[in-house]
């Protein structure tokens, strides 16, 4: 008689094959060895890429999942394997993205005994994964993998680490898969009501100063055709949170720019002006809202949101519309009554003017000798035409990346913005341009943030992934000494940087490189970056302390934003 | 907003690992929980978390969402003290000889309302359920005699309005998603 049992490690290949995973991330050792050597001989379906540390595993797989809105995969071993992971679990848990982590654990008659590389990663790991759950039985991986990547994707998706057991990677089970649909205790998707669709339209039509927000939630829902339609139809100005940003065309003429804390003058001061305040899928964070004892107070508020416990989180809502955004706003749209609102228009274009004399001119073109990161991005637009995806790391470089990029379609802008994890740019651009072959891939990242993860420079000369990486150099943690500037009298504690020769760190590593320290030769170096077919490192060596501004100081209202 | 004393009631899965969820979102915030008793529910495999903290309603709220939020809660609430029925349960160990030689001890077992759950020939043990004062007074009438164990569990509640746990469930099991 045939045996067609299989093994545990075996089951989890099937498990992600059945969930439609091609490409995994991760990094191998002692107690994750046998799910390995399954990868081996499954090679041809599933794609697994060898990061060069663990954090790189789950930056890259949330890059993947940024780029195409599918569930990334990361995978490490037992002790250190996973407890490298932590840091890109937690930016995934606080950025919502859809992410399932796979570790190798000891053996269960092992567990609790301190062995050899033996960490309780799900303690670890708890109060930074949507879910997590320790396996210890082979029989117990294919209802498990099912539940791990319909909680991560559906709902509000967020990161679920699986454990594994040495033994149940190793157990034989007759395997049978079963995708989930639904679990008991979770309800991911609330049941819209029509009632409060038809309070928040009555508010929107009768508002004289409607302002729309929009965050992620819009890309997360794939909502963007029915934000669009929202906003031309009601005329409603509408303003971004950065992870919001791509999912309105940037040149769209009802697309008034960033809010937050280094967001668009226009959007932060009006924010305080607005008679009805329109939250579409993002959720008031304090870089966005600044001091809420004085945000939007005399605002009536509807929040668009999916997780109920957003709702009155940080702001009192007016309206609170429970629901799938793709689905409210389809319901939305037939109540709202057709406006152009133009002299509420001309208060943002005013503040833009203000904004374009007093930033945005000297940033774009800056009479000073040293290149702004501004033009840079400029430049890169110029020649991407606004197609690329723009993954950009944490710091200075981030703001000005968000602030100046120019986007046509959505999930474009790839960017650590609920954690602010330096160190995620270099590897979430490996998998945002695997995700996406056909699109070009620039990765924005400072000198710091490029430091913490390097050695992913490695996994892009191995694969030959033709990503871009653009570090903009100011030989500075800059967003840091731009605070010692401003709030500790220029103390420079420990944030200037002797940085190493970049360029012969990525020919090092095989990658073409080249650096630019003049601005008559930024224009040829980032078309020649744009136009290589393999990856490309340009070094931009930029005005060392130049600041970002407009800026909202902590604490500070919305209204009291600094232009200089 | 002032600070206020909450009871917050979790309806779960029994499962490893929730109660570590669970008390992780009082530790990210800062809150030190009061009391802490879990047990089975009314319904078969559903456990029941009581909760007690001292915080604002502002920040109960919150905290009851996120709660409310992990994957293997099926409900959670949160009331204050009058909207409940609520008791602890204590157990004091006392010197046997006390018991003849401190003829007010009986009194004082007596007037509380508390039981001799045991007598042994060194030690006897009274058990006592109430409201945190009646407890608490209890200890101090006889603290002075020398108390040779004392501890107090965590707080059990019941709410005065319906809670609907299995209607709940039942909505859940139809609804196709």
């Amino acid at each position: 008689m045939e045996n067609n049992k299989i093994s545990g490690a075996e089951a989890v290949i099937r498990c992600l094959l059945e969930e439609g995973v091609d490409l995994v991330y991760g990094y191998p050792g002692g107690a994750i060895m046998p799910v390995y050597d399954e990868l081996y001989k499954f090679k041809d379906q599933l794609h697994h890429v060898l990061v060069r540390h663990e954090q790189g595993a789950t930056h890259a797989a949330q890059g993947f999942a940024r780029a195409t809105g599918k569930v990334g995969v990361a995978i490490a071993t037992s002790g250190p394997g996973a407890t490298n992971l932590v840091t890109g679990i937690a930016d995934a848990q606080i950025d919502s993205t859809p992410m399932v982590c796979i570790t190798g654990q000891v053996g269960k008659h092992l567990l609790g005994s301190d062995a050899f590389q033996e960490t309780d990663i799900i303690g670890i790991s708890t109060p930074v994964t949507k879910w997590n759950y320790q396996i210890t039985e082979a029989s117990e991986i294919p209802e498990i993998m099912a539940k791990a990547f319909y909680i991560a994707k559906s709902g509000r998706p967020g990161p679920v680490l699986i454990d594994i057991t040495k033994n149940a990677q190793f157990d034989e089970i007759e395997f049978s898969y079963k995708k989930c649909t639904s679990i008991r205790s979770y309800n991911p998707k609330p049941t819209l009501n029509l009632e409060k669709i038809k309070e928040a339209a009555q508010l929107i039509n009768t508002a004289k100063k409607p302002f729309i927000i929009f965050g992620q939630g819009v890309i997360l829902s794939e909502a963007e055709a029915e934000l669009k339609a929202l906003v031309e139809k009601s005329g409603i100005p509408a303003a971004w949170t950065i992870l919001g940003l791509s999912a309105l065309p940037t040149n769209h003429p009802l697309n008034v720019g960033m809010v937050g804390m280094h967001g668009n003058y226009g959007p932060n001061v009006l924010t305080n002006e607005c008679d009805v305040l329109i939250a579409l899928g993002m959720r008031f964070d304090d870089r966005v809202t600044g001091n809420l004892a004085t945000y939007a107070k005399q605002a009536k508020v509807i929040h668009f949101e999916i997780d109920p416990s957003e709702i009155d989180k940080n702001v009192k809502t007016t309206v609170a519309v429970l629901a799938d955004l793709k689905e409210s706003l389809t319901a939305l749209i037939p109540f709202i009554e057709s406006k152009t609102h133009e002299s509420w228009h001309n208060e943002f274009k005013a503040k833009y003017e203000i904004e374009l004399e007093a930033v945005i001119n000297d940033e774009l073109k800056p009479k000073k000798e040293g290149i702004s990161m501004g033009e840079t991005i400029e430049m890169i637009n110029k020649h991407s035409k606004g197609d690329a995806i723009m993954v950009s790391d944490v710091g200075q470089h981030q703001m000005f990346a968000c602030r100046y990029a120019k986007f046509n379609s959505t999930k474009s802008n790839v960017t650590s913005g609920g954690l602010g994890t330096m160190g995620f740019a270099l590897p979430a651009a490996i998998g945002a341009k695997m995700g996406m072959p056909d699109r070009e891939v620039v990765a924005i990242i400072g000198d710091g943030g490029f430091q913490m993860t390097i050695q992913e420079l490695a996994t892009i000369f191995q694969t030959k992934v033709p990503v871009k990486i653009v570090v903009l150099n100011n030989e500075f943690l800059g967003m840091v000494r731009q605070w010692q500037q401003l709030f500790f009298d220029k103390r420079y504690a420990s944030t200037e940087m002797i940085n190493p020769n970049f360029i012969a760190i990525a020919e090092g590593y095989y990658i073409k490189a080249k650096k630019v320290t003049k601005r008559e030769d930024l224009d040829a170096a980032v078309a020649e970056m744009i136009a290589s077919k393999e990856s490309y490192f340009l070094e931009v060596m930029v005005e060392k302390e130049n600041n970002v501004f407009p800026m909202i100081p902590t604490g500070a209202s919305v209204s009291d934003i600094r232009l200089c | 907003m002032e600070n206020k004393t909450f009871t917050i009631s979790v309806y779960s899965e029994n499962n490893v690992g929730l109660l570590n969820r669970i008390s992780g979102i009082f530790l990210k915030r800062h809150i030190n929980i009061l009391s802490l008793n879990v047990s089975e529910s009314e319904i078969e495999n559903v456990s029941r978390f009581i909760i007690v903290v001292n915080t604002t309603e502002k920040w109960v709220h919150n905290i009851v969402g996120q709660i409310e939020k992990q994957i293997e809660v099926i409900k959670a609430f949160y009331h204050i003290d009058e909207e409940t029925i609520f008791l602890e349960n204590a157990l004091f160990k006392i010197e046997s000889s006390l018991l003849f030689d401190e003829k007010q001890i009986q009194n004082i077992i007596k007037e509380s309302h508390s039981q001799i759950v045991t007598v042994a020939r060194d030690f006897f043990v009274i058990s006592k359920s109430g409201q945190r004062a009646e407890i608490e007074s209890l200890y101090e009438k006889l603290k002075p005699f020398g108390i040779m164990q004392f501890v107090r569990s965590g707080r059990i509640s019941v709410s005065k309005a319906k809670m609907e746990i299995s209607t709940l469930l039942e909505e859940l099991k139809q609804e196709p998603v």
